[in-house]
């Protein structure tokens, strides 16, 4: 059955070709971080869990001398601007058949569940999509062979460092968890409120929500802290709060603290670097106005819908 | 409280803008010296977590195809293609990108759209062109139009992905709750996403159109 193990053998295999690329022309430290991931990919379950751990040292080792810039590419903007009056339209059709065949992808992944495993239906989906847009590019644009290792490399080192972060920051989380960090802040957060009223209880519960997932970068960790902590023992129990809208609010309540915090570096870090953004937090900056507003809404249909 | 030096590591790293990575990892290692654990446990600790989450990074492989199309002038494409239409401006583009974004991400259709997939290729040169047809708008500002777009994709997902009953967040929403003897449809958990976004859509918007005035102003 496929399952991961599609999607990371092609994963696997386009960082090797990064890294034989990068090493190819010294660029030593690029070389080894994607050579590292793409050890990684293709063999990280036979590394055992101390074996990873060094992997991941590897990595941190190989970002701190510092990843090269992307290299200049060989088309120049004016090459570019021809090859794209020639083609015209016909340049949307790979970059939007992936999302077409992730889509349908998903829905017969999840209706076949013989061939792919349900669980991993879109991230199967994705794989096969952009395999099948690359070749479908290739036979469109007749580019060399070595122009897809070459301009993926260009943007993977564009991205930098800022590509590995989101997974190192989820296993930070599995540490957090184990080291009892929600406890500890909702400890602190709960002795904020006094009394039994309803309006500090319901402004802990939302801003800590947004705080916790800040510090955490993850909602779903802030979550069922936050739940037991406030949600579950005032809001629902003590005040008759509607368990659905507490349970959804509070969680909208953490999307928001996602939309501020270099934690969640998948979303806020990872576009700086692919869109070549001077300031670190840009993206960051740019939502939140959005974001503080949206939790001010939030909070005030949780005050007023959700209590009888 | 000791289990707190981790986040203290973290948020000095990240403001004095130290290199990420090697913060995550101090931070990993003081999180796990303050809970007892020995080096050793700390390190394979965090490399089976690493190893359990290489999904986050498998995205990456749109990377060769995305780069095949630049080369090829998909971006140039883009913003010729937007540069044509008068009167669709920068915020009339985002506030159909993000309407699109969180309608898709309603029906639960999450990974179609993103930053490799759609923002660096499509909407980011887009928002470029709708901003300035002319191409004369200084770097610094055409960053921060960069920089929405991304912004705008985000808040799109965020605010559309709970509307769907079969995402990640209601499910565990669901189950956390069941484990206290609280049984609630997954329904009405989305249901309860919609009044918020809404209001994510109106508040983003609305910003998106004062943009708008602000850059006709000028």
């Amino acid at each position: 059955m496929i399952g991961t193990n599609l999607p990371y053998t092609a994963a696997g295999a386009m960082f090797a070709a990064f890294a034989v690329w990068s090493l190819a022309r010294r660029r030593w430290p690029n070389g080894v971080t994607w050579g590292l991931l793409a050890v990684s990919f293709l063999g990280g379950d036979r590394l055992g869990d101390v074996g990873n751990g060094i992997l991941v040292l590897g990595i941190v080792v190989a970002a701190t001398f510092g990843l090269r810039p992307p290299s200049v590419p060989a088309a120049g903007g004016e090459i570019r601007a021809l090859s794209a009056v020639r083609y015209g339209n016909r340049l949307f059709l790979p970059a939007l058949a992936v999302p077409a065949i992730t889509l349908g992808g998903t829905f017969l992944f999840k209706a076949v569940p013989t061939l792919v495993d349900p669980k991993q239906a879109t991230l199967v989906a994705l794989t096969v999509a952009a395999l099948a847009a690359l070749g479908l590019a290739a036979w469109l644009f007749r580019p060399p062979a070595s122009a897809p290792i070459e301009e993926g490399v260009r943007l993977m080192d564009a991205v930098g460092w800022a590509a590995i972060l989101p997974q190192m920051l989820a296993a930070l989380g599995a540490l957090f968890a184990a080291a009892g960090l929600g406890e500890t802040m909702s400890g602190l957060l709960g002795a904020l409120i006094p009394g039994q009223s309803l309006i500090p209880a319901v402004l802990v519960y939302a801003g800590g929500m947004a705080l916790l997932t800040i510090a955490m970068g993850n909602a779903f960790a802030a979550f069922p802290v936050m739940m037991a902590a406030i949600g579950l023992p005032l809001l629902i129990h003590a005040h008759n709060g509607h368990p659905a809208a507490v349970a959804s609010l509070g969680m909208l309540a953490g999307f928001c603290g996602t939309l501020l915090t270099p934690m969640a570096a998948n979303f806020n870090i990872v576009p700086v670097g692919l869109l070549n953004l001077s300031d670190r937090y840009a993206v960051i900056r740019a939502q939140a106005p959005t974001a503080i507003l949206v939790w001010i809404a939030n909070l005030a249909i949780l005050y007023l819908l959700a209590f009888p | 409280m000791i289990a707190l030096a981790g986040i203290a590591v973290i948020l000095i790293g990240f403001l004095l803008r130290l290199q990420p990575l090697l913060v995550v990892a101090v931070a990993a290692a003081v999180t796990g010296l303050a809970a007892g654990m020995a080096p050793v446990a700390i390190l394979a600790a965090f490399g089976k977590a690493f190893n359990a989450n290489r999904y986050v990074t498998a995205v990456y492989v749109v990377l060769p195809l995305i780069g095949l199309l630049e080369r090829e002038g998909l971006q140039e494409r883009a913003r010729g293609l937007v540069a044509g239409m008068r009167g669709l401006s920068l915020g009339r583009l985002l506030t159909g990108y993000m309407l699109l974004r969180q309608l898709s991400a309603g029906l639960g259709l999450t990974s179609i759209a993103g930053h490799p997939q759609t923002v660096r290729p499509l909407v980011a040169p887009m928002a470029e062109a709708a901003a300035d047809p002319e191409g004369t708008m200084p770097e610094p500002e055409r960053e921060t139009v960069r920089a929405l777009a991304a912004a705008t994709d985000n808040i799109g997902l965020f605010f559309g992905e709970d509307v769907f009953i079969a995402i990640g967040s209601i499910l565990l929403m669901k189950g956390f709750l069941e484990q206290f003897g609280i049984i609630i449809e997954p329904l009405a958990l989305s249901i309860w996403a919609i009044p918020t976004a809404i209001c994510a859509f109106l508040i983003h918007g609305g910003r998106l159109m004062l943009i708008d005035r602000k850059r006709r102003a000028r």
